[in-house]
């Protein structure tokens, strides 16, 4: 745990002290237990849930304004300082707007499709690790976890698409889920070489097991890097993102799954849409990129400690460049976005995963060589 | 009742009734979501049996992969509901003996007394720095790698099939060759035509050209 948090949990535990023997007198020995892991669990999530769902209002914010400036525009800059109240006046826009549900879809299924895009975007933060011992659930195959986790993402998307009754959106959850499917298998090669390299399936390991001598060098992106851009390219595209983001296809077919969705049911989706961003960006910098792990040595005093704020200053380098992504490239043709996931993806993860086998077994291999 | 029974029941409640609804549901979608709820739910028991690698990869494989398969088909089938339940009655003598097969089979096995689960010991708490995932690599890679391999290489054998049988060309196919389309040079395009320039020919000077003595006329007329 860092020092600039250490003030803050000696006072989470005086609270649960506090609050412990509360319940012991009110529940008795019996029941308190559970209600103290019930209550501290909850709390929890909530610590986690509302920084993320804060930093996905301001990313959509720093979104405009860099696409803005790319464009050699202002972006938002009316409502609050600097545009610093856009996010907060767009919410309440959605909040009060009508939903509709259009005639003859789905009812049911058309308001549990955003449930179903947004779940699995913030189960999966169950696992991901902020330190070594700040973590939610420090379970063994959080990898795996969380694999499994996202790609559930995709049901909002067809189901979506499917409840509302309309070709534009059928057509883009089509697409979309053909197109997820896809770069999932690219994204799992892609984890079975980080899996190889830090030899475990544990998040925390896979961070510790970065950390060496050789500072920046010793971290994962370098022994793995075809491994890594592939990552990062399948990310885009499964967060549907530009130049990916063919399920929504303004261009081609309206808004995609989401063009009948109004109101707060839209703004689910797009909240879905940009924590599985932040949550991609976590996950590049967990995997790839050292995690919390300082690129400084040890020797440089604070800059060169371990702490959480690395690990948000690299999530937050690698969400830029998402935005950077789209401000630049024109979106993918479909045929060309299968092309690039089948055949070029896949077989560079499966040549690099060979490569990467072989090369453990020579002295050359420098990184983690296991215990 | 202890917390551990209760989720079991609870998680087995939803299984059979998600069971259920899979062969009862009128609505394909319907029945395929429910079966993703059915996958999801028994993951759930394989956890309670801490099994979590076979949990977690049954939730990637099923739910993530095959059942959307599923789901991608089944929305674009225009099925009949009508046509489908006709045959109900005709098949119906057939279908209730082999339910009813079923039944005393699985009867037989839960309640006899050699293979009955009834006298099966309670598996002892496994210790908590066991690695699932690990022990079970360790038996597929060592003990077990002939199966292992030979289950692997049916398995391309069947992809390898799946692909030759859908395989064929089209006779509108629009494929195009990514290498040809890269391999466009410009003079292939755009042609360059080189011509010498030539004087402007607007409305105004038209006018003019055409009738001088008029807009000498205007102009004169102007500061009067």
């Amino acid at each position: 745990m860092s020092a600039i948090l250490q003030p803050i949990v000696n006072l989470g535990y005086s609270l649960q002290a506090l609050f412990a023997a509360v319940l012991v007198a009110v529940f008795g020995n019996e029941a308190a237990p559970y209600i103290l892991y019930a209550v501290k669990t909850l709390l929890l999530i909530l610590c986690i849930v509302v920084p993320l769902m804060l930093s996905v209002a301001y990313l959509t914010l720093w979104e405009r304004k860099v696409i803005g400036w790319i464009q050699l525009r202002l972006g938002p800059n009316r409502v609050g300082p600097m545009g610093l109240l856009q996010p907060i006046a767009d919410g309440l826009k959605l909040l009060v707007k009508e939903i509709i549900v259009p005639s003859g879809a789905n009812k049911l299924l058309f308001v549990v499709a955003p449930l179903m895009a947004i779940m699995p975007a913030l189960a999966a933060w169950a696992v991901v690790p902020f330190e070594p011992e700040m973590v939610l659930a420090n379970i063994d195959a959080s990898l795996l976890y969380i694999m499994a986790i996202t790609s559930m993402g995709v049901y909002g998307v067809i189901i979506a698409g499917w409840a509302s009754n309309s070709k534009y959106a059928f057509l883009g959850a089509m697409r979309s889920a053909a197109q997820i499917v896809s770069y999932e298998i690219a994204m799992g090669f892609a984890l079975v070489g980080v899996l190889m390299a830090a030899q475990s399936l544990n998040l925390i390991d896979i961070v510790k097991q970065q950390q060496s001598a050789f500072g920046v060098f010793g971290w994962f992106w370098i022994p793995l890097f075809p491994l890594f851009l592939t990552y990062l390219i399948a990310g885009v595209a499964e967060t549907n993102r530009a130049p990916f983001d063919v399920a929504e296809g303004e261009s081609e077919i309206v808004a995609g799954f989401h063009v009948e969705y109004s109101g707060m049911t839209f703004a689910i989706f797009f909240l879905a849409e940009y924590a599985n961003m932040i949550l991609v960006s976590f996950l590049t910098a967990i995997m790839f990129l050292g995690g919390w792990l300082s690129p400084f040595p040890q020797s440089w005093g604070l800059l060169g400690q371990s702490s959480f704020l690395w690990l948000l200053a690299k999530a937050f380098i690698v969400v830029s460049s998402f935005l950077w992504f789209r401000a630049t490239f024109p979106r993918y043709r479909y045929d060309q976005i299968m092309r690039l996931g089948w055949k070029v993806f896949i077989p560079v993860t499966l040549v690099w995963i060979l490569v990467l086998g072989a090369w453990m077994q020579t002295p050359l291999w420098v990184w983690w060589k296991g215990t | 009742m202890s917390f551990q029974t209760f989720i079991f029941y609870f998680l087995s409640t939803v299984l059979v009734i998600s069971a259920l609804g899979v062969i009862t549901a009128r609505n394909p979608v319907h029945a395929a979501l429910l079966l993703v709820l059915a996958f999801f739910t028994s993951s759930g028991l394989w956890l309670l049996l801490q099994a979590e690698f076979l949990a977690i990869t049954l939730v990637l494989v099923y739910v993530g992969a095959v059942m959307v398969l599923f789901l991608f088909v089944v929305m674009m089938l225009d099925i009949n509901i009508a046509r489908l339940r006709e045959g109900f009655w005709k098949y119906l003598p057939m279908g209730g003996v082999v339910a009813l097969l079923l039944v005393v089979e699985m009867g037989m096995i839960l309640t006899s007394r050699s293979v009955g689960f009834g006298d099966v010991p309670q598996p002892p708490p496994l210790p908590s720095n066991l690695s699932h995932t690990k022990e079970l690599g360790r038996l597929i890679y060592t003990e077990y790698v002939y199966p292992f391999e030979i289950a692997a290489v049916i398995l391309l054998v069947a992809i390898v099939a799946a692909i030759a049988l859908t395989l064929r060309k089209r006779k509108l196919d629009k494929y195009m060759d990514p290498a040809t389309q890269i391999a466009v040079q410009r003079k292939d395009r755009v042609r360059v035509v080189s011509m010498a320039s030539e004087a402007r020919l607007d409305a105004d000077s038209a006018a003019s050209a055409e009738k001088p003595a008029d807009a000498t006329a205007g102009k004169e007329s102007k500061p009067a």
